[in-house]
């Protein structure tokens, strides 16, 4: 069974069209990537998937389930506040803008949801806390508040705190975007290094080296459709389509 | 010269600009600053009694200590204190329910700020002073049960509650705008991201909004209470004997007038002193995480101060020591 499963996803925001029929599945070890130009609807599908955009029509679900509805017969039902945040536990995401709560020390951002969502106990968090700390190199951060990290520590954190919720899946939308270019390379280590551990991750990036190297399949999109979808380096040396074709020659 | 790598030239020592027209203008204002004060005080010390020279200022150091007035300042922090609770309280509760989804609650939030903002607290505090003439008795209890207490006006609100009644809820209509102020001031990305790790609504705003939020509120909450400190004084309009109505009836008695207002204005500049340095401790530690380093506390900056006026001139960068000069001002 795919870990994701979209069927003809639609989703606007008033008249304006972002996702005009989204196919595709994700399955579990896989790493996917998304590219193509801002605005194609890339990161708004990534959102949708963890159901912090409602999508409008078409199915989405993750693990065999849909994603912020509950089907019975013909009927669909929403699903209560309770059980969309139970879901969202249960996947992982990392922001263009790390997102780290600033008012916590590193170690307190990690135990956090852990604690007040999953109900463990103080001591089991903070100890794969630590862990998670160690394993993506940050292991002498734990009492740091995020504004005294660099740009690229800061992703790393997040990308613990992710982690220590025990996520089934990752997102990423653009995690290198917002970064210096020299600390880039940090950020993507931890991630094919998460890649390797076989976790099914979706990643929305403008990192081509990245979607070649760790990728098992390659999306490029455009005016919220999926104009081009295969394995990264068949893509990349030998697209089909004119505009993927007119993408990769701006970005290469 | 070119293999001198980290020589460091001299230190640049160059003949201040002069600036004389800072001091003809500090002389003026201080000049000014001195005669007002002068003339008020010589005013006050001048003997009107025919009993000897500056009995104003003797009056002043009679009642300064007096039972009477400490009565009085306990019950002006009493009512202060009590009234800010409600306005805090009740002010949370109208943000939260101003931004809440349901329109029901947003708009009888919005109802209650637009009333309570929009009279004059004396007028509330009488309105709720003379409620007994209309309202004899007030009942609360479930419809359709037996469950309901009745209480008898007169006994419910005494000129303490009227007075309570009356600064507590219109504060609240102020702290609502406070509050909503700085929960709108934290980034959408936090809520996002909180809501992405599977927390609920009252967890978001709980365990990540409101403490990033209180760095927004602080300040002015700060600037209320001071200005509630004061406000209390119309508490007189209901007969409470805070403060402002002690050193009244005293000067009733007395005629010195002049003199007991000096010591009420005595007391509550005492107060909101103390109010002041409160408010720095407290926003710097909800200021925590905001900035790379925790602002010094005055001890901290007076000990930094004879530090530097000790040492030389200024250590090449490279050479002061890494970290906080100062044990103690790191983080928590």
């Amino acid at each position: 069974m795919p870990m994701v499963k979209a069927e003809a996803v639609h989703k606007n925001f008033g008249r304006l069209e972002v996702l005009r029929g989204i196919d595709l599945e994700v399955n579990p070890r896989d790493v996917m990537c998304m590219i193509g130009p801002s605005g194609s609807g890339k990161s708004t599908f990534l959102r949708c998937i963890n159901h912090l955009e409602k999508i409008d029509a078409g199915r989405l679900s993750v693990d065999g389930e849909l994603v912020g509805y509950r089907q019975r017969g013909d009927r669909i039902y929403e699903l209560p506040d309770a059980e969309v945040c139970k879901k969202r536990a249960e996947i992982g995401m990392v922001f263009q803008h790390f997102n780290l709560f600033p008012h916590m020390t590193v170690l307190e951002n990690l135990a956090e949801a852990p604690v007040r969502v999953k109900r463990e106990s103080r001591a089991v968090a903070a100890d794969r806390a630590r862990r998670l700390l160690e394993r993506v190199g940050l292991a002498e951060k734990v009492d740091a508040y995020p504004r005294q990290l660099s740009g690229g520590q800061q992703q790393r954190v997040a990308i613990a705190r992710a982690l220590a919720m025990q996520p089934k899946l990752m997102l990423f939308d653009e995690p290198t975007s917002a970064l210096d270019p020299e600390l880039v390379g940090e950020v993507l280590d931890v991630m094919r290094a998460l890649a390797e551990d076989g976790m099914t991750m979706i990643v929305v990036t403008h990192e081509i080296g990245f979607a070649r190297e760790v990728g098992d399949t390659l999306v490029f999109m455009d005016g919220g459709v999926i104009v081009e979808a295969g394995k990264p380096r068949d893509v990349l040396a030998n697209p089909q389509q004119e505009r993927t074709r007119s993408f990769l020659s701006k970005v290469l | 010269m070119a293999d001198a790598v980290g020589v460091r030239p001299e230190a640049i020592k160059a003949v201040p600009v002069r600036h004389p027209g800072r001091w003809v203008a500090a002389v003026v204002v201080l000049a000014i600053a001195v005669y007002i004060l002068y003339t008020i005080g010589t005013a006050i010390g001048n003997d009107r009694t025919g009993l000897g020279p500056h009995t104003g200022w003797l009056v002043v150091e009679k009642f300064l200590f007096n039972g009477l007035i400490f009565r009085g300042i306990l019950l002006t922090l009493e009512l202060t204190a009590l009234a800010m609770l409600v306005g805090v309280v009740l002010g949370a509760i109208l943000a939260v329910m101003r931004l809440s989804p349901n329109p029901v609650m947003s708009w009888v939030s919005w109802l209650y700020i637009w009333f309570f903002r929009g009279t004059p607290v004396l007028v509330q505090i009488f309105f709720w002073f003379n409620i007994n003439l209309v309202l004899k008795s007030i009942d609360i209890g479930i419809p359709f049960t037996s469950l309901w207490l009745h209480g008898n006006t007169n006994k419910l609100i005494p000129p303490f509650m009227a007075a309570l009644l009356g600064l507590g809820l219109n504060e609240a209509a102020y702290m609502a705008e406070i509050v909503r102020a700085g929960i709108i001031s934290v980034e959408h990305g936090q809520t996002e991201a909180a809501q992405a790790l599977g927390m609920d609504r009252g967890l978001v705003m709980r365990r990540i909004v409101l403490p990033q939020a209180m760095r927004v509120i602080i300040p002015p909450t700060g600037n209320e209470t001071i200005s509630m400190l004061k406000t209390t004084s119309l508490a007189f309009g209901a007969g409470v004997t805070e403060l402002f109505t002690r050193q009244q009836q005293i000067a009733t008695a007395t005629y010195d007038v002049l003199e007991l207002l000096i010591v009420a204005s005595i007391w509550y500049l005492v107060m909101t002193s103390i109010l002041t340095v409160g408010q720095y401790y407290i926003e710097r530690h909800f200021g925590r995480g905001a900035t790379r380093q925790l602002p010094p506390t005055p001890l901290q900056r007076f000990r930094r101060m004879l530090f530097t006026f000790h040492a030389g001139p200024p250590a090449p960068p490279e050479l002061v020591p890494a970290g906080p000069a100062v044990p103690g001002s790191e983080h928590r």
